[in-house]
């Protein structure tokens, strides 16, 4: 009995202190920023009403910028602000009458800073795996002897290339239907330039029906330098590479209707993909070619592994042009991207055994704001 | 120089972008929004070229008579009314060179354009998505063989997904008491796809990230040049 009335005591007095706290005001710079924002902290009472914000330049005419209320407490001001000037700022609490029953002044200047503070962790781990690879690539132009496991799907290209050839029908590539901004189509199009070299090699037809107009102009340079390298520029044919629609699945109906018609000995799938990818494996499936994919979407991959004779899994594909180019620079930065991978799995770990002890201050570390 | 040129750009570009991740400051902060501008505005001037190509291409195919040299007309006049409906009489948030008249409105309830892509393309673009769930069932057929271990781990994986998320999941093992409800197919179709399946993709997730930021590192450093039609 006792014990519950001390505890409604403690109850009560809590929320006496709570209701009866003073309203703090203050304005601050925003951190990490291009010096274009003011940040506005506040503490007050939740029974208050409402708050409501006003900035001024001169310190004598503010102008509303916000209504909010107490429970927000933070508030960022980024509209017209400039850097290395003083705002002032002026808190107003408002009771439900509508009426101010008191003001908070506070004041602050806009400053850029010259480092993200945030971003610490990212730098450190962006350091440690360039540092890795740049090692690496040292270490092969060294003549250091680098083991890199086989890749079955790149291996078979040069036999793919060499039954299209046999059986006198063409290759068909696709480069996924995203942009040059994604590097899983740049990744695309630097394995297209070692397929074209062998189909040029081969005396071959490749097919490289793209989805942006972008991707056009690269892919058709690439397959004319490849061509060019190959030393048969003659024999490049710059209708090989065309463009067929912007919309995803109009550009799938067209490359249907490619593999269709021209039923290729081989097709490549090497880039983004989204709901498409299903549709043109099959389609590729049905109609008895090779098929060889590769992408780093999570959700297609399991479609191209069912649908496909070889899927490159996620970074299969950006390491593809690096193993299929044999350069000891271009294997030793492999074997860099694979000590970053073990440094991962060390930070991984120590971070789950941190957090089940109760540590946190790995993953807040690792926390990007 | 052909090279060099393209390298160098790629070297500072590149640079640059990385910089301006961790310096918040002018001009670095907002460099890759306007460099994501400068892509954007060269490739609207690229659409020119893609369609220059396609109507080439096309062109090529109907004057040499190839087999079914008529689909490559119906696909450059379907290409050509679009543009000019565009351009003669706009979009729902565009005008065009002519008002549109209120019998027209009136008859066709959209602007000529609208109506077409309303009637016309969603009609065949959903079409073409719809043949995804056939595809998938015979993939899934094909996928779904236990002729390994790893493949009946698979096969037992989606039956237990597909139960699991389906009305027949709860009919089957609803009868199971709460005390051992993780024993419920809902419940273990959850299971898979929260831990197992959400685990396998961020490892895909992660590597995905190291593949990209170790091809980053050769186009910039100048060690991948495939993109230039070099070795």
């Amino acid at each position: 009995m006792r014990v519950s009335v001390f505890f409604t005591l403690f109850i009560l007095l809590l929320s006496l202190s709570l209701f009866a706290q003073e309203v703090t005001f203050l304005a601050q710079d925003n951190p990490n920023d291009d010096g274009e924002a003011i940040k506005l902290e506040w503490v007050a009472p939740v029974t208050i009403f409402e708050l409501v914000l006003a900035r001024s330049e001169d310190n004598i005419t503010f102008t509303k910028i916000a209504r909010v209320t107490p429970l927000l407490r933070t508030y960022i001001d980024d509209e017209n602000i400039e850097d290395g000037k003083e705002y002032s700022y002026r808190l107003a609490v408002i009771n439900d009458e509508q009426e101010v029953e008191q003001y908070y002044f506070s004041a602050a200047t806009a400053s850029a800073q010259w480092f993200n503070t945030d971003k610490i962790s990212l730098l450190i781990m962006a350091i440690f795996l360039a540092s890795a690879i740049v090692y690496f690539i040292l270490h092969a132009r060294r003549g250091g002897r680098l083991y890199i496991r086989k890749i079955s799907g790149l291996d078979t290209m040069e036999e793919a290339v060499g039954r299209a050839t046999e059986m006198g029908k063409p290759i068909v590539f696709v480069p996924g239907i995203m942009d040059l901004d994604d590097m899983q189509t740049i990744a695309g199009l630097n394995i297209l330039g070692h397929l074209a070299t062998k189909v040029a090699q081969y005396d071959s037809t490749i097919h490289v029906p793209v989805c942006r107009s972008m991707v056009l102009s690269t892919a058709k340079e690439i397959v004319k330098e490849s061509y060019l390298r190959a030393g048969r520029p003659d024999a490049f044919n710059p209708d090989s590479v065309y463009y067929l629609t912007d919309d995803q699945f109009g550009y799938v109906a067209g490359v249907d209707g490619i593999i269709l018609r021209e039923k290729p000995a081989a097709n490549f799938y090497l880039g983004a993909f989204y709901a498409e990818s299903l549709i043109l494996a099959e389609t590729g499936f049905e109609s008895g070619a090779i098929q060889i994919a590769g992408t780093a979407m999570p959700t297609q991959i399991p479609f191209f592994v069912a649908a496909c004779d070889y899927t490159l899994i996620g970074e299969e594909l950006f390491a593809a042009s690096a193993y299929l180019s044999n350069e000891p620079n271009q294997l030793g930065s492999l074997k860099g991207q694979d000590v970053g991978k073990a440094i991962i799995i060390v930070v991984l770990l120590a971070g789950v055994v941190l957090e089940m002890c109760g540590v946190h201050f790995l993953k807040d570390f690792l926390n990007l704001h | 120089m052909r090279r060099q040129i393209p390298m160098i750009i790629t070297f500072l570009v590149g640079t640059l972008i990385i910089v301006s991740e961790f310096i918040p400051h002018k001009p670095f902060g907002n460099l890759s929004t306007t460099l994501e501008g400068w892509f954007l505005i060269i490739s609207g001037f690229a659409i020119i070229l893609g369609q220059l190509s396609l109507f080439k291409v096309n062109i090529i195919k109907i004057h040499r008579r190839t087999p079914n040299w008529q689909y490559y007309i119906i696909a450059l006049v379907s290409f050509s009314i679009m543009v000019l409906c565009g351009i003669l009489w706009g979009t729902q948030q565009q005008p065009g060179l002519l008002t549109v008249r209120e019998g027209m409105l009136n008859f066709f309830g959209y602007k000529p354009f609208d109506y077409i892509f309303k009637y016309f393309f969603e009609n065949l673009s959903a079409t073409m998505f719809s043949l995804l769930a056939f595809f998938m069932a015979s993939a899934s057929y094909r996928a779904f063989r236990a002729r390994s271990p790893e493949s009946t781990l698979l096969l037992i994986a989606a039956v237990l997904v597909m139960l699991g998320r389906t009305t027949i999941g709860s009919t089957l093992t609803g009868w199971i008491p709460n005390s051992l409800n993780f024993l419920q197919l809902p419940k273990i179709a959850s299971f898979i796809m929260k831990y197992p399946n959400t685990a396998g993709q961020r490892a895909i997730m992660i590597c995905a990230g190291l593949g990209v930021i170790g091809s980053s590192l050769r186009i910039i450093l100048g060690i991948e040049r495939s993109y230039l039609g070099g070795k």
